[in-house]
């Protein structure tokens, strides 16, 4: 990365229609993004899986299918790392409801692992919704100074 | 996308699974081999992880599904050659304590003995 691109912030958007089809999508652009935002291949795709999971959930949760809602992804990154947000026009939810999936009787529940799944791949998760508006997922991975 | 093969060693069944278990093109088909396999009265079972390079929390979702279905059919789900990633996986949603997981095919089939 040159002196100037090290200072730079990049912010690219994109918005899709309220479809799964559109999950690989969404996990291509962060893959290229974060490769270009300086993040190793494993982080990588790391940081695409999450955000899979957020968009996953405002297709499927938020929007419910609704192909007429969209979903906006915005990414911003710069030297110190990769931002992502995921917005639905949904009606909301209580994340402090949402159960913990580590708990001995959620364990053998086949859904509900997808916040955490976020949460155990990204440095910094935050949801804001409420029940009747929609919802922003705020993802954030830092990059890690080289080892010398 | 995956790929799944199924093959039989006496009556444990295997199958090999090759690509992404993640939501919609991974899971549907895993879901409909598990499914097969129950009906021809598979009860123990062996999925074998080595081509699988990504999971997500559906994928996992349908792991934890095929776990239960057989355990209440009196039957078990083990996994076979778990790669790295996955076990991370596993490993953050604890069902690295649920899933016994072996790094040898006979030592996985004998365990059921």
């Amino acid at each position: 990365m040159t002196e100037r691109a090290a200072l730079e912030t990049y912010s690219i958007s994109l918005s899709v229609a309220s479809g799964l089809e559109f999950v690989e999508l969404a996990e291509m652009v962060t893959t290229t993004l974060a490769r270009l935002a300086g993040f190793d291949e494993e982080t990588a795709m790391w940081i695409s899986m999450a955000v899979r999971e957020a968009v996953i959930n405002a297709i499927k949760h938020g929007n419910r299918e609704d192909r007429q809602k969209r979903v906006e992804i915005q990414y911003a990154f710069n030297h110190d790392g990769l931002s992502i947000r995921v917005t639905d026009q949904g009606s909301g939810f209580d994340p402090s409801q949402v159960p913990n999936p580590l708990d001995p009787e959620n364990l053998l529940k086949p859904t509900g692992r997808g916040i955490f799944y976020m949460k155990a791949f990204m440095d910094e998760v935050d949801i804001r919704s409420a029940p009747g508006e929609g919802t922003i997922v705020r993802l954030r991975k830092k990059r890690r100074p080289r080892s010398a | 996308m995956i790929r799944i093969k199924h093959r039989t060693i006496g009556d444990v069944h295997l199958l090999d699974m090759e690509g992404r278990l993640t939501i919609g093109e991974g899971t549907a088909p895993f879901r409909e081999a598990i499914h097969r396999v129950i009906q021809l009265g598979g009860r123990r079972l062996v999925l074998n992880l080595a081509g699988v390079t990504h999971m997500d929390s559906s994928g996992i979702g349908e792991l934890v599904s095929a776990y239960m279905t057989a355990s209440h059919l009196g039957g078990c789900v083990k996994l076979l050659h778990v790669p790295p990633r996955i076990q991370e996986v596993l490993t953050v949603t604890k069902l690295a304590t649920v899933f016994q997981t072996f790094d040898d095919e006979m030592t996985a089939v004998e365990s059921f003995r």
